[in-house]
Formats: C-alpha cells, structure tokens, sequence
C-alpha cells in the first residue's frame, strides 16, 4: 500500500476486517479516535494487545455521543463489565454496530441492550419510562409517560407477560423500516 | 392437589438459584446442594429461603392480602417426613419452621424481585410466580443470541473468578468446581458450536455470519482463529487442510491489498463523508437523504462518463475528422453558453463523430501496414458509437433495477401495524443527530409526535362535522384543479412557443435561449405555487403531504419532458431539412446542454434569492425567527429531471454526463453552505428509508424509461441526418451493425462465431421474446411464493396471540387452583 503503520499488524487488521464492518483505513482512523481521547492512556503500538481501557466519562464526550440522551446505556452495553469502560476492541465494535452496514439483526439485539436499563433481559414499565424520559426531556406529564408505557405494552407484547421480551422488541422493529437509518452513527 | 402444591414448593426451593443452570433439572441436584450449603454466608433453609422472597413480595406488593395466606400456608404444607416428590429430591430436610429473621439478601436477589414486582400487577400468588419464572421460555431465552454476549465473556473466565459480572445471576462459587466444570463445559460448546457453524460455510458466508454474530470482539476474533485457520492436528489430514486454510486465507490477503492500493477509486467513493456527517449531525436523517441521492446521481454520471469517453470520445480524440469552418476557432462566452459556434465543431456534440472505420496496425514497429489484412485492428466509429450507447443504458438499468429492489426489501412493511405508538417510542430518535440545538428540536419532535397519537389512541377519529369535511373536500378539489391547471398551461405555453419558432424557421441565439429559460423558469415557479396550495390544504397527515407533493412535482416534470421530446424527436427530426438544419442531432444536442446549464444558472439564483435572501427578509422585516425549511420533494425532482436530460441527451452529445457531473459537484457545495446558514430542521417526522426507496423508483421508472424509450425511438425510427455524424448516410442507426459485420467477416474470419451469435440472439425476434416471457414468469412466481409468505406470517401471528392467551388461562387456573389449596388446608 506505500505507507507503513507500526500500530497494528497486518493480521490483526485483517482479523479486524474479518470481524467487524470497517475497513483497514477506518480501523486505523478510529485508532486515531480513541487515542485522542486520552493521548496520554492509550498507547501507539497495538501489536501486543495492550490492555487499556477508557472510562465512561471520557467516552461519552465524543462529539458523536455527548449530545445523544442514551450515551451512558450505549456505552455500558458494550462493555464487558458493564460499567463503560470500554478497551478499543469494545470500542470498535461499538461503532461497528452501530454503522449502516450492520445488518438488522444485529442492531436490534443491541438495541434491546440499550433500552434494558435494569439489565434483565426484559423491557419493563420502568425501562420504558426511563426511555421516555430521555426521549422527551421530560417534557410529557407523568399520566402521559404512564399512558404511552401502557399502551407501548400493549401493543408489541405477544405473549402478554406485561413486559416485553426481545421476541416481542424484535416483532416490533421489523414493522419498522426507518430503524436501521435511524439507529446509525456515523464515525 | 396436595402434589400440585408440594411441586410448586419445590420449584420455589429451585427457583432462586436456578436461573443460569439451564435446562436440565435433574443433573442439578447434588450441585444443587451444594450451592445451597455455600451460598451466601448463612446457613439457609429452603424455608427461610422461601421467607425471603416472601418478605420481598410483601414489602414491594402494597396490598399484600395473597402473601399472607401464602407465608402462613406454604411452609405448612412441607412435611418433615417429605412427600415422596418425584421431581425433585430435598436438598436439605426440611424440619426447621421459618422463624422469620430477615437474612441477608440473596446474591442475585435484584432481578428476581424487579421480575416478581412487575408481574405483582396483577396480585398472582409468590407460588405462581415461581412457576411462571422457571416456565423453559424464560430459561431458555438466557442461551439465546440476546444474551449470548454476556455468556461469551464469561468464555474467558475459565478460571475460579469468584464473582460473576455486574448483571450475571451467577451465585457465588467458592469451591464450586462441579459447577465450574459444568459451566466451562457449556460454553465451551457453545463456542465449539458456533465455530462448527461457520466452518461449514464459504469463505464470503462465513465472514457475514461471523460479523452479525453479537459477540464482543475479543470472541469473534478468537472464533475466527478457529473456524478460519483451522485446529493443529499431528494427522495428515488435518496438515494438509491446514495447508489449504493457510494458503486461502494468504491469497485472500493479497486481493485485499491490492483492493485497497486502488485507494484513489475509494477515496473517491468516500468524497463527502466529513461534510455528510456534519449534515446528519445538524439535520437529521431527512436532509441527509437528497445529498446521498446527490452523490449516487454522481456515481451514475461518473461510470456513463468513462464508458463513453473509453470507447467514442477517445478513439474520436485521437483521429479528429477534418473541420467544416476553420473561422469557428475561437470560444466567446455565449457560446459557451449556447453551445453552438466553437463547441458544435467539437468532441461534445454528435456532428463531430465520423462514420469512418480507423485501421490500426497490431505490428506497431513498421510504419507501412503490411497488405496482410489479419493483422489490420478495425475500429469501426459508427458500430462502437451504436453499441456504446446501448451497453450504456443497459448497464444503467441493471444498476438501477439491483439498487431499487434492495432498497425495496429493506423498507417493507410485512407484518400489519397495529398501532404506531411503540414504533414511535423505540425507532424514532435519530441517533446522527448532534448538535445541541438540533437534539432539543428533535425531543420536541418526537414529544409532539407522541402527543398527537396519544390523543389520537384516546380520543378515536378525529370526529369533524359534515360540513367541515365537506369545506375540506372543496378545498383539496380547487387545489388539484389549480395545479393541474397551471402544469396543463405551462406544458402549452412551452408547446406553443416551440411551434412558433419551427414555423417561423429562424433559430436565432436569443429564441433558443428564450425557450430554455421559459422551460427552466416553469419548472421553478410552479413547485411554489404547489407548496402554496399545499398550505392551503391542511393535510394531518405529513406522509400524505410529501406524497402529494412529490406526485405534482412529477407530473409538471414528466409534461414538460415530454413536450419537449415531442419536439425534437417528432417535429425537428422528423423533417430536418424543412428547417434548414445541417446536423439536427447536434442542435437537439445544443437543446439539451443549453437547457441543463439554464437550469443550473437558474438554480443558483433560487438559492441565492429565495433562501438567502427571503431569510433576511423574514427576520428583519417580518420579525419570524423561524428559518425556512429545506424543501426535499422538490431539490430531488430537481435532480431526477436532470439526469433524465442527461440521459436523452447521452446520444446526442457523449459528453454530457460531463456537464451533469461540474454540475452535481458545484450543487453540492452550493447546497450545503445554503442549507447550513439558511435553513434549519425540519418539525415534521421524514420516513426516511420509505422516501429514498420513492426516490430511486422515480429515477428508474418515469425518468430512465423516458429516456431509454426515447433512444429506442430514435435508433430505430429515425432517419440519421446524412451530412454529419456517426451514422451518416445510413437508413437507421441499426444498419451499423451490420456493417460491422460485414467488415469483421472480411477482414477476421476467424472471429464470425461472433457475427453468428450476435445475428442469432439479438437480432432474433423469437429469443429476446422467449426470454422476456421467461422473466415475466419468474417474477409471477416469485410473487405468489411472496404472497403465501405473508399468509403464512399473518397466521403464525394469530398462533402467537392464541399461545399468550392460553398462557394467561392457565396462569390464572393455577393461581386459583393454588389459592383454592390454601383455603382448604389452612394451618
């Protein structure tokens, strides 16, 4: 190709071409992304798998983030730990995801993850308020956010447990198709 | 009954600690116990267990009546002697009464209780509960792919890491190691069944399943180390498939660097990506749509352009014909603009191409051609102008037919809505948007969204009285009459002006310029008048709105085209000499690039004056601090009409998509800065995948076909004019090719298997019939097998309903049953 990079090997970019939705040239860009979150955290030379890992708080301040009201879920969702501290492999597979290649499947499941605050697998009546809220800024009176959950639930569960479970989330998405351009993030 | 009770009993001792253990119940039992003895830091009874969960219902349940039936009634129901219960032997026996000393809270208690409280709603029994929760949809659904992440990390803490992650139910596992072993053997089929999955498949198919795998990162590259380099084995076999591995996965690597040394091609594919991003980042999904629309439009002009420049304008390049008029050297200004003078002696338009058959040596060291005639190249103008041209448009409409039907699949809508309500709630937040004013705009989108269909779900149809919906038809009729009314004049007057022109036979500078600008101002003018009407209609509905809108927009520019191909197809071409034209292709191809670049020009000047302008004005005069909106119906039927002049005009002048493309770049830029400084997001909901599938169908059925049937036209009706040209002195343009063939069997025999073929396949009426019939029938079929689909679907969606309501029935049996068993043994 002409210019030589020292920060990944060569089979570590195809491993992350193989596994990921981005090209070598976006790998090495969102490198760049990552590393200028904290110059001073994360190293240059990735070739030894270096086990670094950036706080929530830093994350979130991504320009691309910092406004969206789920920044917090999202980022938690990806981490293994649950807490948003996300390695650059985590990181990677964020924005993966959240790219426009990603197939609808796979943005659905990750979907479902965001909208789970509680992390139980289900979409509650408090996800779901929780969600609204951040929706809407808080600008729906409680009785609307009580009604729009009710009905919310109504609508897309099948098995009529009150709650939705991603069976009835991924139903509900499919009658969607404005889902995958909306749930994008361009990097 | 008394089994009944005991089996919901102990499923309750199972429940807590049950939820990770998988589906079989029976191997669990001496883990089981084991996990009761070292499970937390006191010694726990199944009874106290069971007062735990008790107490938590208790506490989150306001009425509590039901609990207090169940605290006194269940723990009764044990028998220190244990009834015989065949589904599962007593961990611990049970001869403790529950004292009811609060213990510490079991290790996953959380997601238990949040699970419990929800379903509490509806004041089932903790016995029921505890049922409900072990049901094998809930525990089956822990494997599925919706959690597969969280196992998968646990892939890698084989080792004894005492503490599960945040949100794993996992008990504590202190010398656990039965149930380490268990769990390591689990995931690791899991791991070995994902990898076996995607060994099977090919290489492509592999690497798909492997991406939509939602797996974290770390494990799909460990995934892909196995299934793609294979397992190192001593045999022979497993070397020589590693051989393979190996060798597939290097040449794959060398076709990868090659792919992106061409890095020009992707950085051109990537041209706009900074600018977009900031677009969707201030506007949303919306706008963003007429600017991807912009840079395909640009991917299609940019192939037409090095089609015909490789094989017309370039062979023509290198042997100029001799020039008609040597004073015509010079290029002034109008003329550039006109297109006549220097330009109609050049490479752009149709009269400088000849009808020559250049003859190259292959020998390229002697200067004199051998006589020899197999080692003369004949390049034949005419045939590679005709055959350019329609692989051209061929290619164009594969592309345009792939594009339209992926666009399709992805926005259908296959299952009924039933309500829009919880689309609205999960799909809707746009998550480009970034700029802080543009997110506060988008929540009060959205919240006014959820407003208006709250109110609709509350209030039902909006309920107007007769007269009012009468007033509403009488309005929405006078606005269509007016549109219709004023494209039927435009239309017209376009004709009208065309006739007086041919009839008065002068076709001087400002006329031409003079029909172009009136063509150009009509196509400007009259999308406001339809805006207005539009306002005045009040349509509720925006999707309705934008359809509408679109609709009219295509129907001024599919009349205006047509007037317009009737003129020059019909009256210029039919009778070139009766007007005293030369070459009437190259004025028809004049037309085109005149009326392209008035367009722009006028273009320019809307942007300037209605935009920018009309924002000064309507903050400084009229006080509104609301900017414009960007109107997207009308900007991208601005484009689809001219790409279908680009595409008339392909015949006549091989270098338009030139002009097209200056034209595209400059619009961009022009757009963007327009749009950043004058415009601001819209209050209205855009479906975005909805419209760019319109879009594309648009490009492809009004306007390529408009096009394409032109051209079909003109190659086999017309007579080409015979003083310039390609096709000079022939009857029809499709007589090149047989000419062609003529040459070729002369000059290479050895190459008439091709005239044979081509004279048998597309010249054969009956083939091409035969093959469109063919067609015609795979798609019926395909239609039925569509429609049985979504029979299929909307029955298997009744089974689903039937299912919940059965279980819902047999909930609520079994809590009576239970509650029934409580009352008459009481204690």
């Amino acid at each position: 190709m002409g210019n030589k990079q020292t920060i990944f090997t060569d089979e570590q970019l195809d491993a992350y071409q193989d596994c990921t939705f981005f090209t070598r040239k976006e790998i090495l860009r969102l490198h760049g992304r990552y590393h200028e979150l904290a110059p001073h955290l994360v190293p240059m030379d990735y070739t030894n798998d270096p086990d670094c890992k950036l706080p929530l708080a830093l994350i979130v301040n991504m320009p691309e983030l910092k406004e969206n009201p789920f920044r917090n879920r999202i980022v938690e969702a990806f981490s293994e730990d649950g807490a948003g501290n996300l390695s650059f492999n985590e990181f990677v597979d964020m924005f993966s995801v959240l790219s426009e290649m990603a197939p609808r499947e796979l943005k659905a499941i990750y979907a479902f993850k965001i909208y789970d605050f509680n992390v139980d697998n289900y979409l509650c009546k408090e996800d779901l308020e929780k969600t609204l809220n951040k929706l809407t800024k808080e600008e729906l009176t409680p009785e609307e956010v009580e009604l729009v959950c009710e009905k919310t639930i109504e609508e897309a569960d099948l098995d009529g447990d009150n709650k939705l479970s991603f069976t009835d989330f991924e139903n509900m998405i499919s009658r969607a198709p404005d889902f995958l351009s909306t749930f994008h993030i361009r990097i | 009954m008394e089994h009944s009770v005991s089996f919901s009993v102990n499923i309750c001792e199972m429940d807590p600690d049950y939820e990770n253990l998988g589906e079989d119940e029976p191997d669990e039992e001496p883990i089981f116990q084991d996990l009761r003895e070292s499970a937390a830091s006191t010694q726990r009874s199944p009874e106290t267990l069971q007062m735990d969960i008790f107490r938590e219902c208790t506490d989150s349940q306001s009425d509590g009546t039901p609990d207090t039936e169940q605290s006194d009634g269940t723990p009764d129901t044990e028998q220190p002697d244990g009834t015989p219960d065949t589904e599962q032997p007593d961990g611990t026996p049970d001869t403790e009464q529950p004292d009811g000393t609060p213990d510490t809270e079991q290790p996953d208690g959380t997601p238990d209780t949040e699970q419990r409280s929800s379903l509490q709603r509806h004041c089932w029994s903790a016995a029921t509960q505890k049922v409900l929760s072990s049901m094998p949809s809930r525990t089956v659904g822990k494997s599925s792919t919706a959690v597969t992440s969280q196992h998968s990390s646990q892939l890698h803490q084989n080792q004894a890491s005492p503490h599960g992650s945040a949100h794993s139910f996992r008990p504590v596992r202190d010398g656990l190691s039965k149930v380490d072993v268990k769990e390591i053997s689990t995931e690791e089929n899991k791991k070995e069944r994902l990898v076996s999955s995607i060994r099977g498949l090919s290489l492509g198919e592999g690497i798909r399943k492997l991406r939509a795998m939602p797996l974290s990162l770390t494990d799909k590259m460990e995934i892909r180390r196995l299934a793609f380099s294979g397992i190192a084995g001593n045999t022979l076999l497993s070397r020589n498939i590693q051989c393979y591995s190996h060798l597939r996965a290097y040449i794959l690597r060398m076709w990868r660097q090659c792919l992106f040394s061409c890095h020009i091609i992707l950085s051109f594919l990537q041209l706009w990506h900074l600018p977009m991003k900031r677009l969707s980042g201030r506007f949303g999904t919306g706008v963003l749509s007429y600017f991807l629309f912009l840079q395909t439009l640009l991917h299609f002009n940019f192939l037409l352009l090095i089609i015909t420049g490789l094989f017309v304008v370039f062979p023509q390049a290198i042997n100029p014909p001799p020039l008609y008029d040597s004073h015509l050297n010079n290029l002034t200004g109008l003329e550039l603009l006109m297109g006549t003078g220097y330009l109609s002696q050049s490479l752009m338009f149709y009269g400088y191409y000849t009808n020559t058959i250049t003859k190259t040596c292959s020998t390229g060291e002697s200067p004199v051609c051998k006589a020899d005639r197999s080692q003369i190249v004949p390049y034949s103008m005419p045939a590679a102008y005709f055959l350019t041209i329609v692989i051209a448009f061929f290619i164009t409409c594969i592309i345009l037919v792939y594009s339209m039907s992926r666009s399709f699949g992805r926005s259908l809508q296959v299952l009924k809505s039933k309500g829009n309500l919880a689309v609205q709630v999960f799909c809707s937040w746009d998550f480009k948007v970034s700029k802080k004013s543009s997110v506060r705009l988008h929540c009060e989108n959205i919240s006014n969204r959820l407003k208006e269909l709250l109110s609709e779900t509350i209030s039902g149809e909006d309920k107007k009285s007769c007269k009012q919906r009468l007033c509403r038809l009488i309005v929405r009729l006078l606005a269509w009459a007016a549109c219709l009314a004023s494209i039927f004049s435009g239309a017209i007057a376009v004709h009208h002006m065309s006739e007086a022109f041919i009839k008065r036979r002068s076709f001087s500078d400002t006329e031409l310029l003079l029909l172009s600008a009136v063509v150009s101002g009509f196509n400007l003018l009259l999308p406001g008048f339809f805006n207005l009407c539009a306002w005045l209609e009040k349509r509720d509905s925006p999707n309705v709105r934008i359809c509408v809108s679109i609709f009219r927009n295509l129907l001024l520019k599919v009349s205006i085209v047509g007037v317009l191909c009737y003129r020059w197809l019909w009256r210029i071409a039919g009778e070139p000499g009766h007007h005293g034209l030369k070459c009437w292709e190259s004025f028809v191809g004049q037309e085109l690039y005149r009326l392209l670049l008035i367009d722009f020009i006028f273009t320019v000047l809307y942007t300037f004056i209605g935009e920018f302008l009309w924002r000064l004005f309507s903050k400084r005069m009229l006080k509104r601090n609301r900017k414009p909106v960007f109107d997207i119906a009308r900007n991208v039927l601005e484009l689809i009409y001219g790409q279908t002049l680009t595409w008339l005009g392909l015949l006549f002048a091989p270098l338009l998509p030139a002009v097209q493309i200056i034209k595209l770049f400059v619009l961009f830029y022009m757009k963007k800065s327009s749009v950043m400084l004058n415009c601001q997001a819209s209050r209205k909901p855009w479906r975005a995948s909805q419209m760019s599938t319109l879009f594309i169908f648009i490009l492809c059925f009004p306007s390529f076909l408009v096009a394409a049937v032109s051209v079909i036209y003109t190659f086999w009706k017309i007579t080409p004019s015979s003083g310039c040209g390609p096709f000079r002195n022939l009857t029809t343009v499709f007589q090149s090719s047989k000419l062609l063939r003529q040459e070729l069997e002369i000059s290479h025999p050895a190459l008439s298997w091709l005239t044979w073929l081509y004279s048998s396949l597309v010249e054969n009426p009956l083939i091409l019939f035969s093959t469109t019939g063919v067609f015609l029938m795979v798609i019926y079929f395909h239609n039925q097998v569509v429609d049985g689909q979504r029979q299929i679907i909307a029955q298997l969606e009744k089974q689903i309903e039937n299912e919940g309501k059965d279980k819902k029935f047999l909930i609520t049996k079994l809590q009576e049953s239970s509650e029934q068993n409580n009352l008459v043994s009481p204690q």
